[in-house]
């Protein structure tokens, strides 16, 4: 009944071999009367099928049938049939850590070739075997500059996902460390104001590519000047996006760190998410989580051990890198898979797609009197408009629509109520698109 | 076996997309593109497939073998929490949904399931609130130290020390170090529970919290427990509990009940959610009444029409510790199972648990050194200080195992048991899984003194055998190059 | 055997001292034995003063991460970097090509110096 496969028969021909004269609860006889539990008050155990009905009847209470137009950060996107049937493989996701190679090679072996696709994706040397999400990647990147540099000083570019900002922030809020937040101005990175804080005392400036509003930039510039002053440089970037981006490798970017759930990951109301990071060779013995490498065994055969564990937790212990004491692996699995199944050519076809249907519902949505399209610098598949009225209530009338039309810029920033942040994926075909126009329309206007 | 990139060639492709049925845009200006490859592999479908089910079979994994790995409770991970993560009307929703429309009225359902499983939770350990943001345990024991220096801080109370037993997990010292806290390292007495002369002597004005778990890693519930709590109480300091060792105590003792301020839980474990070669997993955090205020943001809380909202305006909150809810897909598992389980047959799994490590103790204890025999919850451990004497030291009986289709129990840890082979069978395991793991043991224990030298070779059955893990740290591979060989 | 021009301390660590409060600073064979196989060594820079009992230097093997300890205050004269390429000197020859840093004293020693018979008694008195 509760996965308990010893019958009563069993269990009384155990209990007598452990010395327990009839009742089970004697094993618990360490625990003194004056500390048992006060209260239990759980309700009686369910079948599989009145469980599920529950479940399904909770999920009902969602509302299920939107048209999704919304991003920030997390993406719907295409998930190929075999990501899921691969990754539910009882081999996979019932194993262990790999902690001792010779009983997982199939999960050694996996994470080194997600290391190398993460790495040949990003432009960087080496790769972890990833950590909880792309907010706590991007925080672990700032410790790790500050380990790094022995400065305490980090600069965020205010087109940094205001989530993770808020992330970031949290997590430090004990330590001795400053933040200087450069808000960006038309929407890209303020080069006159973020150059003012890259100086000697900055450990790392943050940015991310494609920015929280859509906006592609070219960030060398700001690399450069950065490490003239001997400042690290962090960037977020969204992997589908670097099948067409230069990647960050290229431009001497020193850590790299995003948010995987666009690689074959359902939205899943927030989790589990996959956050990825790499950084040059140099850096290696500093950053935080799992690494797998390849090696030979006694026999001289290949094998895929975890490596330079002493920067971990379990030997470390309050001088490690980080407390991390988990990867996820199953996700970093489906993105591996999703890579895969994609390949170089399809990842840069998909990158295209998504780009040709935003460009193409930036021109649809600019049609519309008292709508205006940010066009100041170039977008990938997001982007944001400014609407006649507060974006909140244009977005409750879509919602009547069946259309999640985007996300209300002015949840997070200041003196943007009247902006909306728009995402298109491969999965909006053109008809949706026109929809969402003629809605909207219909919204502002009728 | 060769890599997936090995297997590419320009000409192959997998998956099909969507046709385009919009313009093509015009292109963005060159200084902003990729110009070569991503380096992904170019492969067809059927080959992805069969590379990496290939790959699969060459891991152990709980459906296909015994782990008797002490304090990581490796238990069956029901099928039907699996079906159930990926119901659409879960799987397709965005975290963000709910902040679209004001009230949360879009995600009732998926909120509810947290709010709850939080309120499962807090009954089953006896604590006034969760938050289920925590993405794992060592994330929860972040949360948990940040909650106490919130804690001292909003009493204008300045405190620099985290006291920590021996043989705590290394993520509870690596935990208090990253939230800004000095560590002092507590030795344990001759009965294996952290010694209270010293604990004593280390506590002052200064000690911001002790983190303990109870049962500890030799499988031990703490007797001096309600003294330490108290202790620790008196001198201002906060109690937090590693729930590491839950899946003993079910329905016996709750860490509320002991005095314990702060929780957190693996879910991964107590609540089988499948461990996924490595994570994801899920470190909820349970508080007292007074700290539930410094709870991370967002809140799910319940209105007066039975209607569930997200709160974000909480002043003294620790603030965003996950993007969202934690991992969602991973609680909805979890919930799931308590609902399936109920009261008694959560009570059932801890009894089983202990049972099965008590007969486990009663057997092996004729042929193996178990240096704290008595007490015995639902874990305990071995030493093979006498076996290493003559050559066979712990590792050596775990690579064994390995050929014996058996995954290797917890070595070299606890720290203070020297050669340590820590067992935790669970109870999801038969007596005939059981009783072979026994027969097992002595078999080799009796090949130990016979022939020493052998184990050298083991394991033999496997793909690889004993890797170079020097070579793998002075010679660092690792990733694929073009050009770079895998077939040595 | 151990080399008999050598003084030692109990944390392993062996000391040769010269003239003007110049000592060199390795571990002993011992020690190395018990780390196993090295394979990373964080040397400190040149020039930097430490206090006594300070750990300037960390030795990595795979499983274990173990620090070197310096016995009195003073200032680091020079590192023998060519650890950071071949930090198996240490484990090859502990004494000699495996040497760490040597260091000006400029403080007392905080730690017992142990004559090699001494030493030598207190390894056998560990298990």
């Amino acid at each position: 009944m509760s996965y308990v496969p010893n019958g009563n028969d069993t269990r009384d021909e155990m209990l007598k071999a452990v010395g327990c004269s009839g009742r089970i609860d004697e094993l618990f006889s360490s625990i003194p009367p004056e500390l048992r539990a006060k209260s239990f008050d759980l309700p009686e155990g369910k079948s599989e099928f009145e469980v599920e009905q529950a479940i399904r009847n909770l999920g009902a209470k969602n509302v299920n049938n939107l048209t999704y137009f919304i991003g920030g950060g997390f993406y719907d996107h295409y998930i190929p049939a075999a990501v899921d049937s691969l990754s539910s493989r009882g081999e996979f996701f019932t194993a262990y850590t790999p902690y001792q190679p010779e009983a997982s090679q199939g999960t050694l072996q996996a994470i080194y070739e997600y290391q190398s696709c993460i790495c040949s994706l990003t432009g960087m040397d080496a790769s972890n075997a990833s950590l909880y999400d792309g907010g706590t990647a991007l925080y672990e990147a700032a410790m790790m500059a500050i380990r790094i540099t022995k400065r305490n000083r980090i600069v965020m570019d205010g087109g940094v996902s205001p989530i993770y900002r808020k992330m970031v922030r949290s997590y430090t809020h004990n330590l001795d460390i400053d933040f200087t937040e450069v808000p960006v101005c038309h929407g890209q990175s303020d080069r006159g104001e973020l150059f003012k804080h890259l100086g000697k005392d900055t450990a790392a400036v943050i940015l991310q590519n494609p920015n929280f509003f859509g906006t592609v930039d070219d960030h060398s510039d700001i690399v450069k000047k950065a490490h003239e002053n001997g400042v690290l440089v962090i960037s977020s970037v969204y992997p589908i996006s670097l099948g067409m981006l230069k990647p960050p490798g290229e431009i001497g970017v020193d850590i790299v760190t995003g948010e995987g759930q666009s690689l074959g990951i359902p939205l899943s109301f927030g989790g589990p998410y996959l956050g990825f990071m790499a950084t040059k060779q140099e850096f290696l013995r500093n950053m935080p989580g799992r690494i797998c490498g390849a090696t030979t065994d006694k026999n001289g055969r290949r094998a895929y051990v975890l490596t330079f564990q002493t920067r971990e937790q379990h030997i470390r212990r309050e001088k490690a890198t980080s407390n991390i004491c988990s990867n996820q692996s199953l996700c970093a699995l489906r993105s591996l898979l999703y890579m895969s199944l994609l390949g170089d050519k399809g990842l840069k076809e998909l990158a295209s797609l998504c780009r040709d249907k935003a460009e193409f519902a930036k021109d649809s949505l600019s049609a519309i009197k008292g709508v205006k399209v940010l066009r100041s610098s170039p977008t990938f598949n997001e982007f944001t408009i400014q609407l006649p009225v507060n974006a909140n209530e244009v977005i409750g009338k879509m919602i009547e629509r069946g259309i999640a039309a985007g996300f209300p810029l002015g949840r997070y920033y200041e003196n943007m109520e009247n902006y909306l942040l728009i995402a298109v994926t491969e999965k909006r075909t053109k008809h949706e698109i026109v929809r969402f126009t003629d809605a909207l329309e219909d919204v502002l206007w009728s | 076996m060769e890599l997936i990139f090995e297997k590419s060639s320009e000409d192959k492709r997998g998956i099909k997309l969507p046709h385009s049925d919009v313009p093509q845009a015009a292109a963005l200006e060159k200084q902003y593109l990729r110009t070569g490859t991503t380096g992904l592999p170019n492969i067809s479908e059927p080959e992805v497939v069969r590379h990496y089910t290939c790959l699969s079979r060459t891991n152990f994994c709980i459906d296909t073998n015994f782990y008797p790995l002490g304090s990581c409770t490796m238990k069956y991970n029901p099928r039907f929490t699996e079906k159930i993560a990926c119901i659409d009307s879960f799987a397709s929703i965005h975290p963000l949904q709910p902040q679209l429309v004001k009230g949360g009225i879009l995600t009732q359902g998926a909120l509810q399931v947290i709010y709850d499983l939080e309120r499962q939770l807090s009954e089953i350990t006896g604590m006034h609130s969760f938050t289920t943001q925590p993405m794992a345990g060592a994330h929860g024991e972040l949360t948990g130290v940040m909650l106490i220096a919130a804690w001292h801080k909003s009493r204008g109370d300045k405190r620099e020390y985290i006291i920590i037993p021996d043989s705590g997990h290394g993520t509870n010292p690596a935990s208090a170090a990253i939230a800004g806290y000095k560590v002092k390292t507590i030795k344990s007495d001759k009965n294996g529970v952290m010694d209270m002369e010293e604990y004593r002597k280390a506590l002052d004005g200064k000690t911001a919290g002790i983190m303990l778990t109870c049962p500890n890693t030799l499988g031990i519930f703490n007797p001096h427990i309600k003294e330490i709590t108290e202790l620790a109480h008196s001198s201002g300091a906060l109690m937090y509990y590693d729930g590491a060792n839950l899946n003993a105590i079910l329905g016996k003792a709750r860490p509320g009940d002991l005095g314990f301020d702060i929780v957190h839980l693996n879910l991964h474990k107590t609540f089988s959610t499948p461990h996924g070669g490595g994570g994801p997993g899920a470190g909820p955090v349970g508080v007292t009444k007074e700290l539930a205020e410094f709870l991370p943001t967002s809140r799910i809380i319940m209105r007066d029409d039975g209607t569930y909202a997200l709160e974000y305006q909480k002043p003294s909150s620790i603030g965003y510790i996950s993007p969202f809810y934690g991992n969602f897909g991973i609680l909805l598992r979890a919930y799931a199972y308590i609902l399936y389980m109920g009261r008694d047959g959560l009570i059932e799994a801890s009894e089983n648990a202990v049972l099965n490590a008590n007969y486990l103790k009663s057997r092996l204890r004729e042929r193996f050194n178990i240096p704290f025999p008595d007490g015995t919850l639902h874990e305990f451990v071995i030493s093979a200080k006498n076996f290493a004497d003559g050559g066979v030291r712990a590792l050596d009986f775990a690579k064994a195992l390995i050929d014996r289709g058996i995954h290797p129990p917890t070595v070299y840890f606890p720290l203070n048991v020297r050669e340590a082979i820590m067992v935790e069978p669970t109870e999801t395991e038969s007596k005939e899984t059981l009783d072979n793991f026994i027969e097992e043991m002595i078999k080799l224990a009796d090949l130990a003194e016979s022939s020493p030298k052998i184990f050298h070779n083991f394991p033999a059955t496997t793909p690889v055998c004993r890797p170079d893990e020097v070579a793998a740290v002075k010679n660092p591979d690792l990733r694929y190059r073009v050009g770079s060989q895998s077939q040595l | 055997m151990l080399p008999k021009e050598l003084s030692y301390t109990r944390e392993h660590e062996w000391l040769k001292v010269s003239d003007e409060n110049m000592v060199i600073i390795g571990i002993t064979d011992y020690a190395q034995e018990e780390l196993g196989d090295i394979t990373f060594v964080e040397l400190p820079e040149v020039g930097q003063v430490i206090s006594g009992g300070d750990s300037p230097v960390t030795l990595e093997s795979v499983k274990a991460v173990s620090s070197v300890y310096s016995p009195a205050a003073g200032e680091i004269i020079e590192v023998n970097s060519r650890l950071d390429d071949e930090p198996e000197l240490i484990n090859e020859s502990p004494y000699t090509d495996g040497w760490i840093f040597k260091i000006r004293i400029t403080g007392a020693m905080i730690t017992p110096l142990l004559s090699p018979g001494e030493y030598q008694e207190f390894i056998d008195s560990l298990d």
